[in-house]
């Protein structure tokens, strides 16, 4: 029973993952274009060459930052949706570091940047852990808020307060040259730059705070059970403001890879939704840090797999690569598909289990929605 | 006098630009007060913009052009559902697919049908809606304060976010309540999207919904999920964008313009508040979020 349960949970994900390509590949028939033609193009864009591998990898920096971001959050029963805004307050703040200090040298400067990274997006994830903790307020609806309130900040320092006086562009004026971290020669022109070790580097600090410490201890104690962690003496409030400024923090990390190791400055619309994203990759990582790493690469490679599309097919644009990720990220999500395949889950007695184990929103049965509202005073 | 024609023109403009919102929040309002979150209003919208502007272009007619939105948007909502309601996804999960879908089906088929991924066909003026969206959001705004308030129907929405079990016991089935309230929740946005692309403007075009979705969802909960405060709330987010959109560019004190993205943040900051409880508090239907499994 238990290798059953747990080869269903490493076999699941790539099931979902085959069958969400599978349907969203098949939407490419309407454009005329045979799905195993576009696939093969996106292997070959993905990991065709040094320089598209290198893409890939930089394509996936971003996401094991945000993934993991996600994923932490989730651990502490919280859903972080707001990894937009964190990733976009912590790159400007990097930049902003790189623009008001110019002249420090090499070594500091970039460690300054990410201290200068990871502050912003902290602060940002703090203000929807705060509110929860303290205010009761859903952090979905305020990060999604908060998103919305970064884009306008971020866009108004942009143009008004560290714009580029040189250009046109949407973008602050360039960081100071000790700032530039070095990008990895292998990979040929791609922008893949030493950020991607931070970002294994976060993995690995991820899954030793959730697993190795007692903070870590206590904030999956307050994503599985909320009511048995406060009996225990734990600070509920206190760890879900936690979990939400480690998150921010990890989403700020994202400026590390796009203002240090490529553009040397923040520009308006720099992510392509990697903030989303994450979400995707946390959900298919199962919220742990090699999971999460693993399934940024997949989101990489996809991201990159479909940016030759539109010069290698007739139709079909990379527009596919969003139909691809909904796709997947419905499949896996889905929780009751896979009852439907394996009927492993066919007793409703352990789908409301299966619910409740997983660090979503709670649910209640009948039962005990009845038990609770005499427990709790 | 004349000091009214600007005061006019402000008026008239905040109606019209708060048309798309008003059907998307009440599209919200239906599938949240039923206890289904609908982070995918912005989807739904997006594909009922473009549904929208490809039929009144083949068909030659506004009024088809709002059927086809409606057909796009339901159809978009009847894959949210299913995933929602029937494989009990998580609901805020499957809604960012569904906006990922939208984001980018409505490109992709743009491309297939006319050639470009950024916008369809001009519309001609003759084929766009003068002013009768605006009189049927408000229109729909009472009928559905009226259909919550009075009618069985109207109660069954609001015991299926309320109190499932009691509407179980009662003999309703919960899930074909929900059901229909997210296919309208899917139609009233797609009404929206199509506000938006044959209405306000005369063409689709990539991601014209920017967001509006989410503005929708935040008057829904600025007015605590309620019809009439809800469509209130919405006047106002249309007020701050017309306010926007004539105040880009001006200078009013100083030598720089005003900074117009602090007016655009404004929805979202007062949504914040509200939601923290600062400003009057704001209370979710109970059991939003929470899949329903018949027992």
């Amino acid at each position: 029973m238990k290798t059953g349960k747990s080869l269903f949970l490493f076999f699941q994900p790539i099931f979902s993952v085959i069958l969400g390509l599978g349907i969203g590949l098949l939407i490419t028939y309407a454009a005329g274009e045979s799905p195993w033609n576009v696939f093969q193009i996106m292997v070959k864009s993905a990991f065709g060459s040094r320089y598209d591998l290198g893409m890939t990898l930089f394509y996936a920096t971003p996401l094991i930052f945000t993934g993991l971001s996600v994923a932490v959050a989730f651990h502490a029963g919280l859903f972080n949706i707001g990894g937009e805004g964190q990733l976009e307050i912590g790159a400007l703040a990097t930049a902003a570091v790189g623009i008001c200090f110019a002249g420090m040298p090499f070594p500091f400067a970039p460690i300054l940047g990410v201290l200068g990274g990871i502050l912003g997006g902290a602060l940002w994830g703090a203000i929807p852990g705060w509110l929860r903790a303290r205010r009761g307020s859903h952090e979905v609806i305020n990060t999604i808020m908060l998103n919305f309130i970064s884009a306008g900040l971020c866009s108004w320092v942009t143009l008004y307060v560290l714009k580029n006086p040189d250009s046109q562009n949407p973008e602050t004026a360039s960081i100071g040259v000790g700032y530039l971290i070095p990008q990895l020669k292998f990979f040929a022109e791609a922008p893949v730059s030493v950020a991607i070790l931070l970002a294994l580097l976060a993995a690995v600090l991820v899954w030793f705070l959730l697993w190795k410490t007692s903070l870590g201890f206590e904030l999956r104690a307050v994503g599985q059970n909320e009511v048995a962690a406060k009996a225990a003496g734990i600070d509920v409030g206190k760890i879900r403001i936690l979990a939400m400024v480690i998150a921010g923090g990890l989403a700020g990390l994202v400026g590390v890879s796009e203002v240090l190791g490529n553009a040397g400055r923040f520009k308006i619309g720099m992510s392509p939704g990697y903030g989303f994203m994450g979400i995707a990759v946390a959900l298919l990582g199962r919220s742990r840090p090699l999971g999460v790493v693993a399934s940024a690469l997949l989101f990489g490679a996809l991201h990159k797999g479909t940016s030759d599309l539109d010069f290698e097919t007739e139709n079909v644009t990379r527009d596919l690569s969003l139909i691809l990720q909904a796709t997947v990220i419905l499949c896996v999500s889905a929780d009751g598909l896979w009852s439907f395949f394996g009927n492993r889950l066919k007793n409703k007695h352990q789908i409301k289990k299966n619910l409740k184990g997983k660090l979503n929103f709670p649910v209640k049965t009948k039962s005990e929605a009845e038990s609770s509202s005499t427990v709790t005073p | 006098m004349e000091i009214l024609i600007p005061v006019f023109q402000i008026i008239t403009s905040t109606f019209r630009v708060s048309t798309p919102l008003v059907f998307a929040a009440l599209g919200g309002m239906m599938s949240e007060r039923a206890g289904v979150i609908n982070i995918a209003l912005e989807g739904m919208m997006l594909m009922g913009a473009f549904g929208g502007a490809v039929v009144a272009l083949t068909l030659h007619s506004s009024l088809y052009g709002a059927l086809g939105a409606i057909a796009f948007s339901v159809g978009i909502a009847a894959i949210y559902g299913f995933f929602a309601i029937e494989l009990r996804a998580n609901q805020i999960v499957a809604g960012t697919a569904i906006n990922m879908l939208a984001a980018g089906l409505t490109p992709f088929l743009s491309k297939v049908l006319y050639e470009s991924s950024t916008s369809t066909p001009n519309l001609p003026l003759e084929l766009r809606f003068q002013s009768s969206p605006v009189w049927v959001a408000w229109g729909l705004v009472i009928l559905s304060w009226f259909w919550m308030k009075y009618t069985p129907s109207g109660l069954w929405i609001r015991f299926a976010g309320e109190n499932p079990e009691a509407l179980d016991s009662a003999g309703v089935r919960v899930k074909r309540v929900r059901w229909a309230a997210v296919l309208l929740s899917g139609l009233l946005a797609g009404l929206g999207g199509a506000s938006l692309s044959i209405f306000l403007s005369s063409s689709f075009s990539r991601n014209m919904t920017a967001g509006r979705g989410f503005m929708a969802l935040a008057a829904l909960i600025f007015g605590k999920w309620k019809p009439i405060p809800t469509a209130a709330a919405c006047l106002l987010f249309g007020f701050f964008d017309t306010l926007q959109i004539r105040l880009q560019g001006v200078v009013l004190w100083g030598t720089a313009p005003v900074p117009v993205q602090f007016i655009q943040i404004l929805p979202y900051v007062v949504t914040i508040f509200v939601l923290a409880g600062v400003v009057g508090q704001s209370k979710a239907p109970k059991a939003l979020g929470l899949p329903f499994i018949q027992d």
